[in-house]
């Protein structure tokens, strides 16, 4: 499929590539077992500057944007989603800086970004506030020079690994979702500690941790935009991430795909390869159609992105909602070319499948995102422009 | 501190087929890779210069095609590369090809270090190293593990042997060939891509060099290739299975039964 790919695009996808099949391939079955941050590998995307693909020039990054980002995150998810998602989460936590931010932040903090040197994270989700986000405890009260934090974040990716968070808490208790407030907390502020690390079902080589402020002082100069536009950066924020989440979902039914096709030509039943099979040769036809919508919809999205269109919700929600949906129908199906062999951990088609389901759940369920398109659906009265 | 290394691209595959006319590899239709052993003397060489400062000069003889080759050893980190090409210098067996780089280093002037993999994949001589140094009048140092310290014109190396390994120090400007246990190799990087995309490589031919006709390419070779085959698989080798100690046993029966201890 032709996807009018520019060189720095191409040049960009084929070192992603390069990375994940010689660094990332050899031990990616280890790092989920172990459950180990891949640091290695982060150092070696950071020598490749592919933290710098998505920061704009003038903060020493390559200028690039969510198309290009989605091809590597596509990339890295193919080979193991651990890692495209650790790397991935940097982008997700440095989005408000660089739509909000001043330019003295954005000196501050971009360039260590973008050299691979400061990981960064994004906090909004706590115990008692997932879906609904407003439903948030983590306060920051004012007090003089700054804020001091209190709360405890849940679910964080990159959670203790990354130096530098953008944390969404209540400036104002009073006025609800318009009271929240983006604020950057580095990592080692005292009162800023981390919880348990949790055990997941996949993509577990990445980190996903409490965070927990208790009178935890944050200089004022580190409010990203003003006081009470928490959710505002967070809706921005989440628009322009989650085709980076779709890219993540076609990386992952990529692999599976190929995984099953390699199979499926080389496992003899009845005499034949299992290719032979119409059952299913039917089957992977289905999935890599599948797998080519998903990759053009989220591909389309990111352009609409990177177009600088003002309302992407619909268009960003879409996109994830059909690719991660896909992924997990694929890696499944590609679980059951593979038979028995597709269940055991020697083959890599159990953990594409464990690490497709968290793509169904994260940055929005399918659910709510479901009723953020209908909204849209709604205002646009069922017309495309 | 200026460091020149020696690359050479060879076909991709263990699978070379050779020319029967002239005994030399066909190269038409396999991609080629950089010698592997001297990805090791290109990372050891950028190491250099990251910990020292100073320049990484690539250089290559080769057909047009290697300049591919020395793009990519540039979007490694290296600053500079020279592609050293002529018809002239077609079908150089190792003594034709040290010849033609020495003309080349001679060339270049300003060198400290001059580093070589241990040797090529396709030809597997590792004679290039070795002659190169002769031909330069230089020190040199084969099968270099660990870069110790380099300090007032002096190196510090480690050196594989059978048992372990030598530590020599030897004045600069020297040649030293290195093993694959020196490093791991980096990957490119796209600012590096970019930088080779729009490098200049000069491509030196015989006149460049000034070298002599009668010491390049086929017209200076020593040596002629007169038949080259892949090894004929012994029919009547057998594997033995077991336990060690059964696998003793049982091949010093066989030795015995044959005669043979």
């Amino acid at each position: 499929m032709e996807y009018f790919l520019s060189e720095q695009q191409k040049t960009i996808r084929s070192l992603a590539r390069k990375i994940a099949e010689e660094r990332i391939l050899p031990v990616r079955a280890e790092l989920d077992e172990k459950e180990e941050f891949p640091w290695a590998i982060i150092r070696d995307l950071a020598a490749s500057d592919m933290f710098r693909v998505f920061i704009p020039e003038e903060y020493d990054g390559l200028g690039g944007g969510c198309l290009d980002l989605c091809l590597v995150v596509e990339e890295l998810s193919r080979v193991c989603s651990s890692v495209a998602i650790s790397y991935a989460a940097v982008d997700l936590g440095i989005i408000p800086l660089l739509e909000y931010g001043t330019e003295e932040q954005k000196r501050k903090y971009l360039p260590d970004v973008a050299a691979g040197k400061r990981l960064a994270a994004f906090a909004i989700t706590e115990p008692m506030a997932g879906s609904d986000a407003s439903a948030i405890r983590t306060t920051a009260e004012r007090v003089k020079g700054g804020y001091l934090l209190n709360g405890t974040k849940q679910f964080i990716t990159n959670g203790g690994e990354a130096e530098l968070y953008t944390v969404i808490a209540l400036t104002d208790k009073t006025r609800g979702a318009r009271g929240a407030s983006a604020l950057l907390v580095e990592k080692d502020t005292p009162g800023f500690s981390f919880g348990k690390k949790e055990r997941k079902l996949g993509i577990r080589a990445s980190s996903t941790r409490e965070l927990i402020f208790q009178n935890c002082f944050v200089p004022e100069e580190n409010i990203i935009g003003r006081e009470g536009m928490g959710f505002i950066v967070t809706m921005r924020l989440f628009d322009k991430s989650r085709p980076g989440i779709g890219a993540q979902a076609v990386g992952l039914a990529q692999g599976a795909l190929e995984a099953a096709t390699d199979y499926a030509r080389e496992r003899v039943q009845f005499g034949h390869p299992i290719f032979s099979l119409q059952a299913v040769q039917h089957m992977l036809a289905d999935m890599v159609i599948q797998v080519e919508a998903a990759r053009a919809l989220v591909y389309a999205t990111a352009r609409t992105v990177d177009s600088g269109a003002k309302d992407v919700s619909g268009e960003s929600a879409m996109a994830k909602v059909f690719a991660s949906d896909m992924a997990m129908k694929v890696t499944t199906d590609a679980v059951q070319i593979l038979g028995g062999a597709g269940y055991m951990r020697d083959y890599p088609v159990e953990k594409m499948m464990r690490d497709a389901k968290i793509t169904q759940i994260y940055e929005g369920t399918n659910q709510i995102l479901r009723n953020v398109i209908a909204i849209e659906l709604r205002k646009r009265k069922g017309r495309r422009d | 501190m200026d460091i020149i290394v020696c690359l050479k691209q060879v076909p991709g595959t263990t699978q070379v087929k050779i020319d029967p006319q002239t005994n030399t590899l066909v190269r038409q239709g396999i991609k080629n890779i950089t010698n592997p052993f001297d990805t090791y003397a290109l990372e050891a060489a950028i190491r250099l210069k990251e910990q020292y400062g100073g320049k990484v000069t690539a250089i290559s003889m080769g057909p047009p095609q290697a300049d591919e080759m020395l793009r990519e050893a540039i979007s490694l980190g290296a600053d500079e590369a020279i592609l050293l090409s002529d018809r002239a210098f077609a079908g150089a067996d190792t003594l034709a090809t040290s010849y033609t780089l020495a003309r080349a280093i001679t060339k270049i002037e300003k060198y400290d270090l001059i580093i070589c993999g241990r040797q090529t994949i396709d030809g597997d001589t590792g004679q290039v190293g070795p002659e190169l140094a002769e031909m330069l009048s230089l020190p040199f140092v084969a099968y270099v593990s660990k870069i110790e310290e380099i300090n007032n014109g002096q190196m510090r190396v480690q050196r594989m042997i059978e048992e372990g390994y030598e530590v020599i120090e030897a004045p600069l400007p020297a040649v030293i060939s290195v093993v694959k246990e020196i490093n791991v190799p980096r990957l490119p990087s796209l600012r590096g891509i970019t930088r080779a995309k729009s490098a200049v490589i000069p491509a030196w031919g015989a006149k460049e060099l000034d070298a002599d006709q009668d010491r390049v390419g086929l017209a200076g070779s020593a040596t002629r290739v007169i038949k080259i085959f892949f090894p004929q698989r012994g029919k009547r080798a057998e594997i033995l299975q077991g336990s060690p100690q059964s696998q003793v046993a049982s091949l010093v029966t066989k030795l015995r039964e044959n005669g043979l201890i």
